[in-house]
């Protein structure tokens, strides 16, 4: 197992690799989810004021 | 052909299809990138010249393809978008550029990472690099054109030119291997005369490649939705302020 995470030597070029790729892509999911259920909450609200403003 | 892209061209209709499909896109994205980092970091063996560093290739090319490959979709998407000028194109293209930047951000820095234990150096002003380098500004100078202009028409124009423009630096990127004399190594997938690669450490790049298409076309889709979904907010904004200022107007 140790050996395995060695990588024959190269595991700080091989590890940071993967790490770095994990974070930037599941940064990019939680932030276009979070764009998107922000837009939801904002068109939700509007909706309810079109509905109490107009008479 | 043209009446049935219009059609899916259609908000509505894209809202109804791309909800329909992305549950199913999203699940097979993540069984594709399971299968992929299993075989790229536990089934494949090490390389004959490059022991284990081989397994950086197997997230450094996928982003690298991407880079391009995400910047050639949205040049099109801008194209389309200028001669049709269809918001949808607009849209999808301002969906992506976050994508396209972020993967060439990935290539910059696994390659640097992958080029310190093979050339001796994080980095080096090489064609390939310094042209990849570029792309990532361009990447960079869109987005910041979008933010910069307020209304939605002008900016998409703006930025689609822009974006047209930028597009010469993807022919760069790929001849800059054969072109000038660079450190990178020249293409060995995507050659003229089959692979250059054995099977055991191709098929899972190739696995990789596809699980990182699929999710640059899974987040693409959602973005695009995002953003339709923006506008509609937009124009709900200002039909409030608008009523709310007839009412003023009645009022007075």
């Amino acid at each position: 197992m140790a050996e395995y995470f060695a990588m024959g030597g190269y595991a700080d070029f091989v590890w940071p690799a993967y790490g770095i790729t994990a974070l930037v892509t599941l940064g990019l999911i939680v932030w276009s989810v979070r764009a998107h259920r922000a837009v939801k909450a904002r068109i939700a609200t509007l909706e309810a004021n079109n509905g109490t403003a107009r008479p | 052909m043209a009446k049935s892209l219009q059609r899916f061209a259609n908000p509505a209709r894209f809202m109804a299809l791309s909800g329909a499909v992305l549950p199913w896109a999203a699940a097979a994205t993540a069984l594709t990138l399971s299968v992929g980092l299993y075989l790229a970091l536990v089934a494949s063996p090490p390389d004959y010249q490059q022991g284990e560093t081989v397994r950086m290739m197997y997230v450094h090319v996928p982003s690298a393809w991407l880079a391009s490959a995400g910047y050639a979709s949205m040049a099109l998407a801008c194209a389309v978008g200028l001669i049709w000028r269809h918001p949808l194109a607009f849209a999808s293209a301002k969906a992506m550029a976050p994508l396209g930047a972020a993967f060439t951000f990935l290539a910059l820095v696994t390659g640097s990472l992958w080029g310190k234990p093979m050339w001796g150096a994080y980095w080096v002003w090489d064609a390939r690099l310094t042209s990849v380098l570029v792309l990532f500004f361009i990447y960079l100078g869109y987005i910041a054109l979008w933010e910069v202009i307020e209304d939605f028409g002008r900016a998409a124009r703006a930025t689609s030119v822009f974006c047209l423009a930028g597009a010469v630096n993807l022919p760069v990127i790929r001849f800059s291997v054969d072109w000038w004399n660079t450190l990178h190594q020249p293409a060995s997938v995507a050659r003229l005369d089959g692979p250059a690669i054995h099977s055991s450490i191709l098929t899972p790049l190739l696995v990789m490649a596809l699980g990182f298409t699929l999710l640059l076309l899974v987040l693409t889709l959602f973005r695009t939705r995002t953003e339709i979904m923006e506008r509609r907010a937009a124009s709900l904004e200002m039909q409030q302020a608008q009523a709310g200022m007839t009412v003023r107007a009645q009022n007075g």
